[in-house]
């Protein structure tokens, strides 16, 4: 028992290990030749553009469900006119940049790492580094840069689109004015809930693309391995998610909301 | 010191029957399991070593720590007069600049085209003008036969044209060292010749010094026993080889980790020793 203790935590710190080593040569390939520049163009456009319609449906659907719920909840309180106020806040300090992040993760970090495994089992990064790419400047560094400078934006997209869904229920389900909706929504938003919504995609976006790429770049063991590998990505990339999420908050409330 | 010593090294890997691969000592193992023990080889200037092996014999791991792809755990590893295993990934990219290899399978880049895959090298690693890649891209796309192929995806081609368009890729930027991993393995036997063929042009007409690692004897013995040459028209010939030439190709049999027969087709045909003679029948 203890020794399968200590092999699972021999592997797992040999993990975390080739992980930190990936992310510090991704990160100092990005500042360094050769810069492969149309992967990168070509990588903005697939996480960016590609995961569009996914973002905006989840951001419009959040906002509205979040409206309709919490308008419930208000009328309790007779405060439906700031249900706006609620939708924007939530949207855009926590659920905006989390659930874009975890879309991200099913779509983008699933993506990568069947990529990455799919060329691994079959030979394609031996052949790359044969060739005299270095496969970590080739094939990480464009997706890790399109996963920090896309999920913001994705993230912006999304805020704006929830809160655009919760006026619409809040206009023609709960009866409160636009005027007021929005309103009330400028009224309560502060400049610390805008850095916190806009910090938290950048290390959301650090961590899916990452993540995915050291599952991938790790995969063997055939087409079942590129199967497990992708499932491990979205795994560990929601919990990454969710837990990144919660340090930058106590970060945020404990340094910018005092 | 250094420049001397490279330029040493330049002098005497010019001269003809310089050795251009020199495994020494070379030991490696994953975890418990011993893959090579203590192997040996030098591979001359424009000669063929064959190796083989049964499944798990160390053959492919000898190749890939020639490429660098793998770090041998002991021994010295010399390539072009660079010792491979002492050099950092960054350093082994001008290593990897004359070593073309194919890999099992051929492990063509699923998403780009056959243009892509064969002028991969020179589009992205090298600056030469895309006009120049493309001309070479259909030259050697020429040289295999497939220059109709030349937009098709890798999914569209057939195994052995894949295997081919592995052989262009590798070719694509004129190394001067091949090392083919099982490059005709689960191929049928005409299809497996039509690589050989291209094995045999490669090192008979462009003076590619070869490493085939392969547990197919029927192309192991008829590279080795067969020879390119050019006819007055200039048409390419693949006839028997002389006697001169078929020495130039060598035989190395792995077993548990270690060489057990080095020689000529000649010398393995005639083995009597049991294992070898089991592994020929």
């Amino acid at each position: 028992m203890l020794r399968l203790v200590e092999k699972w935590a021999k592997q797992a710190a040999h993990e975390v290990q080739e992980y930190v080593y990936l992310t510090g040569s991704a990160f100092t390939s990005i500042f360094s030749r050769p810069f492969y520049r149309h992967d990168v163009v070509e990588q903005f456009d697939l996480i960016g553009f590609g995961s569009l319609t996914v973002v905006l449906l989840a951001g419009l659907f959040t906002g509205a469900a979040l409206a309709s719920q919490t308008g419930l909840t208000l009328d309790q309180f007779g405060a439906r006119p700031v249900v706006g106020r609620l939708v924007s806040a939530s949207m855009i300090k926590e659920l905006g940049p989390v659930l874009t992040a975890l879309m991200l993760t099913g779509r983008v970090g699933s993506g990568i790492a069947a990529e990455i495994g799919s060329m691994a089992v079959t030979d394609q990064i031996n052949a790359l580094r044969a060739l005299g790419s270095d496969p970590v400047r080739k094939l990480v560094v464009p997706r890790v840069l399109a996963g920090i400078f896309m999920a913001p934006v994705l993230t912006v997209i999304s805020d704006f689109i929830g809160i655009l869904g919760g006026w619409a229920v809040a206009r023609y389900q709960l009866q409160v004015s636009s005027s007021l909706y929005w309103a009330s929504i400028t009224k309560g938003l502060y400049m610390e809930d805008v850095w916190m919504g806009l910090t938290k995609p950048f290390v959301f976006g650090f961590l899916i693309a990452t993540i995915a790429c050291h599952v991938g770049l790790r995969t063997s063991g055939g087409t079942a391995g590129v199967g497990k590998a992708t499932t491990l990505s979205v795994v560990a990339g929601s919990v990454a998610v969710i837990a990144a999420d919660f340090f930058v908050t106590q970060l945020f409330v404990g340094l910018v909301y005092r | 010191m250094t420049t001397q010593t490279s330029e040493t090294a330049r002098r005497v890997l010019s001269e003809p029957g310089a050795p251009v691969v020199v495994f020494d000592h070379v030991q490696l193992a994953f975890d418990d399991k011993v893959v090579l023990k203590d192997v040996s080889f030098t591979l001359v200037k424009g000669h063929t070593k064959i190796i083989l092996g049964a499944s798990g014999s160390g053959k492919s791991t000898a190749v890939k720590i020639i490429v660098g792809l793998l770090k041998a755990d002991a021994g010295v590893v010399w390539v072009n007069g660079e010792r491979v295993d002492q050099l950092t990934e960054r350093e082994l990219m001008a290593v990897r600049n004359d070593l073309g290899m194919i890999f099992q399978e051929g492990a063509l880049f699923d998403s780009l085209t056959v243009r892509e895959n064969v002028g991969y090298k020179l589009y992205e690693e090298t600056d030469m003008p895309l006009e120049q890649v493309d001309r070479r891209v259909e030259e050697v796309l020429g040289f295999i036969d497939l220059v109709e192929h030349i937009d098709k995806m890798p999914s569209e081609l057939s195994g052995g044209q894949r295997r081919r368009v592995a052989i262009a890729r590798a070719m694509a930027f004129k190394p001067s060292i091949m090392l083919y991993d099982e490059a005709t393995t689960g191929l049928d036997p005409i299809t497996a010749t039509t690589v050989d063929h291209e094995i045999i042009k490669l090192r008979d007409l462009e003076n590619v010094s070869s490493i085939i690692v392969t547990h197919q004897l029927r192309d192991a013995f008829y590279v080795a026993t067969h020879m390119a040459v050019r006819d007055k028209a200039g048409r390419v010939q693949i006839t028997r080889a002389t006697p001169e030439k078929e020495r130039e190709s060598e035989f190395i049999m792995l077993r548990d980790g270690l060489i057990n027969f080095e020689g000529d087709a000649d010398s393995l045909r005639k083995s009597t020793d049991p294992y070898i003679v089991s592994f020929l029948s």
